[in-house]
């Protein structure tokens, strides 16, 4: 028996999961789209998805050296970032600006807000949107697959009806963005993370679930809609992250509805190819408010 | 053979709660008794309430169950000694850092019953809650709240049910569940006297399912009653901490919900643990008070861990040196199981009425802290419904008027809230802080 023994808060036990084997879980998660998206638009994704990352950590990095703060990329979020953005950019992206996009996402989303778990936004997302906006001529560029002969076009969102069958839809043969391609092997992902229990289904499955709804009942094509922009790489990997969505059930639920009716709202009647990340962005910032909003009582006090 | 449908299944699931490994390693096996302490320590205030006053002094000669403090008002209880011997000192002495009320007994080894213990003749209800009183008796899954209280009849509240709490949800911990087998007819006999005396309808006999042994022992006992008065339930309770949880198993037991700040008579229930029983129980038929407790001693860095019957009063260094090898990287003594339990500093605090366990654990390697990160598990997994994370964030703000929104006092301090936290927040630790911070608010 040691001579000092150690005094500390019950409980004594703790649960084997942390947050970087969260981040970890998700990196897994993700790792078989952006495998496959390197696969798909060859060596220049595989850069792209290597500078953003390693653009995130850097970012994180210098900012915590500078303000004298605690070294916290060992959490491995930046990582998540950064790999996320790169998955939202389209292999045409110039390196420096998806650099660029990393480090607003890391500095100014996420420190300049406090951090990991302070900020309002989701750092990829917002970071998409701020490269959309600063550069459009250069995110709007998309190259060919590698692997199939496929016509250069955004995403298959923009084509008409029945351009796609669904088996290249489902298992990605198309164009677009480097990590959004294959809903096959994202959902595998979204799956493996619902199973570890990182991620709780309602918000993908309401986001998913309302899209196809709505393009069903304003007679789009459903399977084109579903499958053919980033709707599902939004849905499992960006609506789900913790600090930027509602920590009660109900939150979630309306949550992921919202997300789904503005992306449908978006894709429909707005100018935009693509409705997924802004929906994502201004449900995000209604989070305080679904979250006020849905708290639920303490066990036995009555409604 | 016991009939497997005629075992009730819980009325309502808990809510929340976390999936603990059980780690009960000593549940097969039989209780040993412990030698003699030389020397016992007996704090007067083992229990929720006013201290007992001392009725000793420096000199008397003790028996095992002489009265030696008396309780002081409705919510105390008596306090016995534990072995026979010599009063050698009445008075304060620091215990685990704080100042306590001792009476200091030199044993004379021969653990002397005293002669004027006698049987207790309950013949009507309120003799039930006179032989709690009388027998020291507190709540002994670990609340300490003195069990006579609970016992008194009230004209204003009717109980319809007793519950019975035999979840022992703690990890290691498995004392309860050896009373179950090893004096399994003083449970019984004690439920059928309590339901009889104060006229209650149904028993609920709750003990969770990774106790199946005790189960079968209970039913195929419990079944073999004849007589409709006795007619008990036995309750399989999934695993799931913090099931033994008094609002959680009243909850599980019969479906309904006690509020923040109300008790289980509140919806006509009585709780008892099933050692409380068993113990009221040989208190009436012997005479003999609560003086000695079955503590598990278990732990990562207890080679051979042993249930033990303990004179209360012993100090945990001898309890410990009894129980044998010790890692040697052991660096938390814990007053209770892992989840619960109180850290101890001090080796020579004693065992007391409320404890059934000591946790040795070996040091462990720390996952890091990070911020918060709002993945809502201490939400999801909060039995009452709290926000852990929002009043942890309060309190680090001293916003008190948000933690006054937050129902900290609804808490239990169960611990699954830390426990799931991926991100390590110290949030038990933070709830005591919220509640410290109204206190003090209020005053």
């Amino acid at each position: 028996m040691k001579d000092m023994l150690t005094v500390s808060s019950s409980p004594h036990l703790k649960h084997p999961d942390t947050t970087s084997g969260i981040m970890l879980d998700v990196i897994i998660a993700l790792a078989p789209a952006a495998i496959y998206g390197c696969i798909l638009f060859g060596i220049r994704a595989l850069l792209l998805i290597f500078t953003c990352i390693i653009s995130a950590v850097l970012a994180e990095y210098i900012w915590c050296k500078l303000l004298k703060k605690p070294i916290s990329i060992g959490d491995l979020s930046a990582v998540v970032t950064g790999l996320l953005l790169a998955m939202n950019l389209s292999s045409a992206v110039p390196i420096c600006i998806a650099a660029i996009g990393s480090a607003v996402a890391i500095i100014v989303v996420k420190q300049m807000f406090g951090g990991l778990g302070f900020n309002f936004a989701n750092p990829a997302i917002t970071a998409r949107i701020v490269l959309l906006v600063s550069f459009p001529s250069y995110m709007a560029e998309f190259l060919e697959p590698v692997m199939y002969d496929a016509v250069t076009s955004a995403t298959p969102l923009v084509r008409e009806a029945g351009a796609y069958t669904f088996n290249e839809l489902f298992f990605g043969m198309h164009g677009g963005c480097i990590g959004e391609t294959s809903a096959f092997l994202l959902i595998v992902g979204g799956l493996y993370l619902i199973l570890r229990r990182v991620i709780n289904p309602i918000i993908p499955v309401c986001f998913i679930g309302t899209v196809a709804l709505f393009s069903l009942i304003f007679g789009e094509n459903v399977i084109q809609q579903v499958f053919g922009g980033g709707l599902i790489l939004g849905a499992i990997f960006m609506a789900t992250d913790y600090t930027t969505s509602p920590t009660t059930n109900k939150g979630k639920l309306i949550f992921g509805i919202g997300c789904g009716l503005l992306t449908f709202v978006i894709r429909r009647f707005a100018s935009l190819p693509e409705g997924v990340s802004s929906s994502i962005l201004l449900m995000n910032i209604l989070v305080p408010y679904i979250n006020k909003a849905t708290l639920t009582k303490p066990f036995g006090v009555r409604k | 053979m016991a009939k497997k449908e005629s075992i009730l299944r819980p009325v309502k699931k808990i809510r929340g709660g976390a999936n603990l490994p059980h780690l009960k390693a000593t549940a097969e096996m039989e209780s040993v008794v412990m030698p003699t302490p030389a020397v016992v320590k007996i704090p007067l205030s083992q229990h929720i309430g006013a201290p007992a006053k001392p009725v000793v002094k420096n000199g008397d000669k003790v028996f095992v169950g002489t009265l030696i403090g008396e309780a002081q008002g409705f919510v105390s209880a008596n306090i016995h000694s534990s072995v026979s011997g010599t009063v050698k000192a009445v008075g304060e002495i620091v215990m685990n850092g704080l100042p306590t009320m001792c009476v200091t007994i030199e044993s004379d080894g021969k653990m002397e019953k005293d002669p004027n213990l006698a049987p207790f003749k309950v013949e009507k209800a309120e003799d039930i809650a006179e032989a709690a009183r009388q027998s020291g008796l507190v709540g002994l899954g670990g609340a300490g709240f003195p069990a006579s209280v609970k016992l008194t009849p009230d004209s204003k509240k009717k109980i319809t049910t007793l519950v019975v709490n035999g979840a022992e949800c703690e990890p290691y911990i498995t004392s309860d569940y050896r009373e179950c087998i090893e004096n399994y007819n003083d449970v019984l006999e004690g439920i059928y006297l309590i339901k009889r005396m104060l006229g209650i309808k149904r028993v609920r006999l709750c003990i969770e399912s990774n106790k199946d042994e005790a189960i079968k022992k209970l039913y195929e006992i419990a079944s073999d009653r004849r007589d409709k008065k006795d007619k008990i339930k036995l309750m399989r309770l999934p695993e799931r901490y913090p099931q033994g949880a008094e609002k959680v198993i009243v909850y599980s037991a019969t479906g309904r919900k006690i509020a923040p700040g109300k008790l289980p008579s509140d919806v006509k229930c009585i709780v008892m643990n099933i050692t409380s029983i068993g113990t009221l129980y040989r208190f009436i038929t012997t005479g003999m008070p609560l003086v000695s407790k079955r503590i598990t001693v278990d732990g990562t860095a207890v080679k051979e861990p042993k249930n033990v019957i303990v004179p209360i009063g012993t100090p945990i260094r001898e309890l410990l040196d009894f129980v044998g090898e010790i890692d040697e990287n052991a660096d938390k003594i814990l007053m209770g199981g892992p989840m619960m339990g109180i850290a101890l500093n001090d080796l020579d605090a004693v065992v007391e009425k409320r404890n059934n366990g000591i946790t040795v654990m070996k040091e462990t390697k720390k996952a890091p802290q990070t911020p918060c990160i709002r993945c809502g598990r201490c939400a999801a997994k909060c039995p009452m419904g709290l926000y852990p994370a929002m009043v942890e964030a309060a309190t680090r703000k001293n916003d008190i008027e948000a933690i006054n929104g937050l129902n900290v006092n609804a808490c239990m301090e169960c611990g699954c809230c830390s426990y799931m936290c991926p991100a390590k927040r110290p949030l038990v630790q933070s709830m005591r802080l919220a509640k410290a911070q109204l206190r003090r608010e209020k005053k």
